[in-house]
């Protein structure tokens, strides 16, 4: 279940579940989160959690509300996403795989949600409260995991894939690498350099010859676009397949000569 | 009208860097400008069983049926042109044949597939599309996305709930809203749109869409169009480098010149003599 760490001053005052489809913040004591404190609103903002996904509104407070940094009126919040009321900061933390059910969800897979059973999700998010959400989404996973379509969900696969530490960490973390350059050796803009950072760029002639650098993980490479002669690198004609490039490799293309190097 | 001189098709796919098997599939009839890929979901291999049966139930049928029917005619009972009417009927067959198999076979249970299918013909393109596998369009330098996923992701980027931006960090990327195979009927989008010489078409499954960026992808297309065959690679490698964390496939087809559809007496009196 998705939670949010009250703190202060880097203080933990308090950890809060998101039982509720509603939960409001404010200085005023109805409030479920009550933060007692001047820069906050009598009713300052609410979390709305449907079924795994937690949205938060500002209620059109004084001081406003601020997420990551920025002012928001109303966000999407995601694992670790830091909300801040004043003095006070709320971190919110999403929910963990379901653990309780052996079989872990495998957020990677391509799944089917069917309206009938969406609608059912809602219906049960928004009437009968938090905890038949709940009930429902770990029927759903439990579901999934057996590959049964009953509930509404058909899930890829029936192996016990263990899901990813957390679903914001899919974003591809590229590696750093030595950027590449090349120098023109001849032609009129000979001593010209040229740095690649994006990750492929093409030389050469249209419809003369053309050739693609490519930065990938494992380095830079060369590849024949189009032509009848391919270019050369150490004078060496490459083949169809990409050729990789070391430091100060010279290539010659469309009869210009240029060294590839790697900055420091 | 055989289309073998009019498009050229390139296509790639790739289990990916983190799967075993591969539960893409995709199909090719040049002759016919019919282009297919499918992205299969179920567990075991059904994934892929379900994504072979759509896209060889789709190019079987439409071979057969295009033998003798010419596309942009008018039907007589409902005023529609033939190409869709054929093309929606396929895809409901593809999409029973699917559910009945997963209805009899315990192992098949639940099985289903997205779906990208393109029949090019008289200067035309005819779209289908079910679940989050795409069509995109490079036309004189611009790069834009033709279809719109049937995804929960989509629609809460409709309803203002989440942003394009929020959308790309997303924990349920992979909920789909439609898909081939679920339920014994589903209604595919068709559209259909005017095509020009020089116009690359790019059909994708979410390995490639999730994993490499759109304006990364443009610009392979833009860099690599002159060479398709290495277009298609470079961007099924670019998903792996970034990850490659579910099966990439692309088909790329290129629009070489016109090709209306022939409407003259003499195309009459030879289809009459066939």
């Amino acid at each position: 279940m998705a939670k949010l760490i009250l703190s202060m001053d880097g203080l933990v005052l308090k950890e809060i579940p998101l039982t509720k489809e509603r939960t409001t913040i404010g200085r005023k004591p109805h409030n479920d989160i009550q933060i007692d404190n001047l820069a906050v609103s009598g009713e300052h903002a609410v979390i709305v959690t449907i079924l795994n996904d937690s949205f938060l509104e500002d209620l059109g407070s004084t001081n406003g509300t601020i997420v990551n940094g920025n002012p928001i009126k109303k966000h999407f919040l995601q694992n670790n996403d830091v909300i801040e009321l004043g003095k006070y900061k709320l971190k919110f933390v999403g929910e963990a795989a379901p653990a309780a059910t052996g079989e872990k969800a495998d957020f990677e897979k391509t799944m089917v949600l069917r309206p009938a059973a969406m609608k059912a999700a809602q219906a049960a998010g928004a009437g009968a409260g938090a905890q038949a959400a709940v009930a429902q989404r770990q029927a759903a996973v439990q579901a999934a995991g057996a590959s049964a379509t009953a509930a509404g969900i058909a899930d890829k696969d029936a192996r016990s894939t263990p899901a990813p530490a957390a679903p914001s960490a899919a974003a591809p973390t590229k590696p750093v690498q030595p950027l590449g350059a090349i120098q023109l050796l001849s032609g009129g803009n000979a001593g010209r350099e040229l740095e690649l950072t994006k990750p492929l760029t093409t030389l050469g002639k249209p419809g003369v010859q053309v050739a693609v650098l490519t930065r990938r993980p494992q380095g830079y490479f060369i590849t024949h676009v189009e032509g009848d002669k391919r270019p050369t690198v150490n004078g060496q004609e490459i083949g169809a397949a990409p050729h990789s490039l070391k430091d100060h490799d010279v290539i010659e293309l469309a009869g210009v000569k240029m060294e590839f190097f790697l900055k420091a | 009208m055989d289309l073998t001189q009019t498009l050229e098709i390139a296509t790639c796919t790739d289990p990916g860097m983190v799967r075993s098997h591969n539960e893409d599939s995709i199909a090719a009839d040049p002759a016919n400008g019919l282009v297919v890929l499918a992205d299969g979901m179920g567990g075991y291999n059904a994934g892929e069983v379900a994504s072979g049966m759509a896209t060889t139930v789709i190019v079987t049928e439409m071979r057969q049926i295009l033998a003798n029917a010419r596309p942009y005619e008018i039907d007589q009972k409902n005023n529609q042109e033939v190409a869709a009417l054929l093309l929606r009927e396929q895809v409901l067959k593809a999409n029973s044949s699917i559910y009945q198999a997963a209805q009899s076979q315990p192992q098949y249970a639940g099985m289903g597939t997205t779906l990208v299918v393109c029949l090019f013909y008289d200067n035309r393109v005819l779209v289908a599309h079910l679940g989050d596998s795409r069509l995109y369009l490079m036309r004189e330098g611009k790069f834009r996305q033709v279809t719109r996923d049937h995804s929960l992701l989509q629609e809460q980027i409709d309803s203002g709930i989440i942003t394009a931006e929020q959308a790309k960090r997303a924990a349920h990327k992979n909920l789909v809203t439609k898909a081939l195979g679920i339920d014994p009927t589903v209604e595919p989008e068709i559209h259909e749109y005017p095509t020009k010489p020089g116009d690359i078409y790019l059909l994708c499954s979410d390995g490639l869409c999730d994993m490499v960026e759109d304006e990364d992808i443009g610009m392979t297309l833009h860099a690599l169009g002159g060479n398709l065959k290495l277009a298609a690679q470079q961007l099924v490698q670019m998903a792996n480098d970034n990850g490659g964390r579910d099966n990439v496939s692309v088909i790329l087809v290129r629009v070489l010149r016109e090709y209306p559809g022939p409407r003259g007496v003499m195309a009459k009196m030879f289809a009459w003599l066939k």
